[in-house]
């Protein structure tokens, strides 16, 4: 990547008057076609060589994707994953040493329940995209986001790592090289053939039963007043992160995927990382924008695209005709101001155009994040995380932004020092909690909000408490969240015979 | 000349993986332009259609004028012509929007001049949103 950027950096030049047909940086041959960066002109035929090159680049220097590992490829329909299915597409055909040795499957999330179209505009959405799936001949699984209201609350466990593939260089190496010994005793390659097959005839199944199966009568709707419930567009399109994560882990462990691929471009990753930052979640960046993600423990999220940006993909779709699907999402058409995420979006896209290094900026930051500070620990306990997003929770630390914003809360709410207890010891005493006059528990069942609360992450709060109604929220958030809160009661009730590091942390719900 | 841009308009359907169409040499072009209608092929993709009724491709022909037409003067035109809501979202200041990514020839306008790029008949102006939701 940098010896790349260093060698071109040479033919810097000022923007190019009209009319003189400029040359190749690379070639020196061929007219230009564009320029990527700060002023490289390509044509098309290194263009593609590079385009091609970053790819297989970007997952050999980061070496997590091991051979015949299974891959869930999270495609939207829109540029960048398309792109990237192209270049596993292309990966995947290649020759001995320079081939892709995983074994592909493709998602595709309908949410266009939310979105506001029509059946039939969904319906042909999804048509056009099943062709482009077929064609690839990996299995696919098409899940509508009213799926959310049929998950089991397991989503939100952290699985166990699968630490049978040790993350370091030379096993990396050990198992490449067992790979490619197996698959030569037998046929060259017969193997992944086979598993390729096998898991084909399972796709038709899955598109049958999961994919055409009309959506359960009602759940649209639940959607449709789940989103309602969202005062603001910015936690709308969070809550909508969430629940796509949440249906992609749970289809990734049901069919034994154990990596996500998603299409992040840099473009994109700069967007969020700077959003990301406004939203609250700082804590999470690293995990949220770096090239892999290990926060769901047994299923790992990979942004293998997270080198190009999006005139990059753009162009490339054009030229070597990546088919892609537009689809109308929650921001379509929106202002500018219509929600953090967006306005970061037009910030970005703003500056990029007169200084064009403004992306690569932004996201070598998020580089350097993500190696510098450790991968979120996996080992922790799932009450330790947050409900919502999985994310270690950074409520837990004494002195955070956090903190402060819940005492000034609390001084500004001139509640009596009888508040606090609204926490967690009302309710825990055996269920006698005075709902008279506090009305602290709302309902035996039922979390109140404040409950909710305390097992989110600094940002998910804040997109908990832009909903007018948290009843609207899908059944498995809700019994999670009960499953927890008793968790926590319980270690409370108990607390006096628990050992004292304990103390600290049970002081803290 | 001619029979290359014919070939090129054949090939336009088709969207094969082809290599745009190399520059014009201006010399020549000085003496049929003027007067001489423009007609145009515009695309709108990544989103951008939706400002325009969802209509991805558009034939136009520029009124005549003394002058040659330029990008600017298009951008203008569309506006004032083709644009059918939320102009804001497609030009801003005298330019595209940021994030829309213009297309002539199939070459990076950044790489013919942008805003002063002189239209010839026949050309081919794409227009792609690479902004989240178009
Ligand atoms: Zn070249
Ligand atoms: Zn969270």
């Amino acid at each position: 990547m940098c010896q790349v950027d260093e060698e071109y950096n040479v033919h810097l030049e000022n923007k190019v008057t009209p009319s003189v047909s400029k040359k190749c940086v690379k070639c020196k041959e061929n007219t230009a076609v564009l320029i990527i960066r700060a002023g490289d002109a390509f044509c098309s035929c290194c263009f593609k060589e590079y385009f091609i090159h970053k790819f297989r680049a970007m997952l050999g220097k980061n070496r997590v994707i091991f051979p015949g590992e299974k891959v869930l490829l999270a495609v939207s329909g829109g540029p960048a994953s398309s792109s990237m299915l192209s270049q596993v597409q292309e990966g995947l055909s290649r020759d001995a040493p320079k081939k892709l040795r995983f074994v592909p499957g493709i998602i595709y999330v309908d949410e266009g329940g939310v979105s506001g179209q029509s059946m039939e505009e969904r319906k042909r959405a999804v048509s056009q995209l099943e062709s482009v799936f077929r064609a690839t001949d990996y299995p696919y699984y098409i899940v509508q986001l009213e799926q959310v209201f049929s998950l089991p609350s397991s989503v939100l466990d952290v699985g166990s790592s699968a630490t049978k593939n040790p993350q370091n260089g030379s096993s990396y190496k050990a198992a490449v090289d067992q790979f490619i010994q197996t698959s030569q005793n037998q046929h060259p390659d017969l193997s992944v053939k086979n598993a390729l097959s096998q898991l084909s005839s399972l796709s038709m199944h899955e598109a049958q039963t999961g994919g055409s199966s009309p959506i359960p009568p009602g759940q649209t709707e639940a959607l449709q007043r789940l989103f309602a419930s969202v005062r603001t567009l910015t936690a709308k399109q969070d809550l909508l992160q969430t629940l796509r994560h949440h249906l992609i882990l749970h289809t990734a462990r049901t069919e034994r995927y154990s990596k996500v691929m998603m299409g992040d471009s840099c473009s994109r990753l700069a967007v969020k990382l700077l959003s990301n930052i406004s939203l609250g979640r700082g804590a999470s960046l690293a995990a949220d924008t770096g090239f892999s993600d290990s926060r769901y423990g047994d299923v790992v999220i990979v942004r293998p695209m997270r080198d190009y940006s999006s005139k990059e993909i753009a162009y490339y779709n054009r030229m070597f005709d990546i088919a892609s699907v537009f689809i109308p999402s929650l921001d379509t058409k929106a202002q500018d101001k219509a929600s953090i995420q967006r306005l970061t979006e037009s910030f970005v896209t703003k500056l990029q155009t007169d200084f064009p290094s403004t992306v690569s900026t932004i996201y070598r930051t998020s580089e350097k994040l993500h190696t510098a500070c450790p991968p979120q620990n996996t080992n922790t306990q799932t009450s330790d995380k947050c409900l919502l997003c999985t994310c270690t929770l950074d409520t837990k630390t004494e002195f955070s932004a956090f903190q402060a914003t819940l005492i000034s809360e609390q001084l500004s709410q001139r509640r009596g020092p009888g508040a606090n207890v609204r926490q967690g010891q009302c309710c825990s005493a055996e269920g006698h909690c005075g709902s008279g006059e506090n009305g602290c528990c709302p309902s035996a069942k039922v979390p109140g909000p404040l409950d909710l609360k305390s097992m989110l992450c600094y940002s998910c709060r804040l997109t908990i408490k832009d909903m007018t109604a948290v009843d609207t929220l899908p059944q498995y958030i809700v019994s999670e969240a009960e499953q927890r809160n008793r968790r926590s009661q319980m270690r409370e009730e108990i607390s006096e015979f628990l050992l004292e590091e304990e103390e600290d942390e049970a002081q803290s719900f | 000349m001619v029979p290359l841009l014919c070939l090129w308009l054949v090939t336009l359907n088709e969207k094969t993986a082809s290599l745009p169409v190399p520059m014009r040499n201006s010399a020549s072009d000085d003496n049929i332009n003027m007067a001489a209608p423009v007609a145009l092929h515009l695309e709108f993709g990544g989103g951008a259609e939706l400002l325009f009724d969802g209509v991805k491709e558009h034939h136009v022909t520029l009124p005549d004028q003394l002058d040659p037409w330029d990008m600017k003067q298009l951008l203008v035109w569309i506006k004032e012509n083709l644009l059918k809501e939320r102009p804001e979202l497609f030009v801003q200041g005298d330019t595209v929007r940021p994030g829309i990514l213009v297309l002539i020839n199939d070459a990076d306008w950044e790489l013919m001049g942008e805003l002063q790029y002189e239209l010839q008949d026949k050309d081919n102006i794409v227009f792609i949103s690479t902004l989240h939701g178009g």
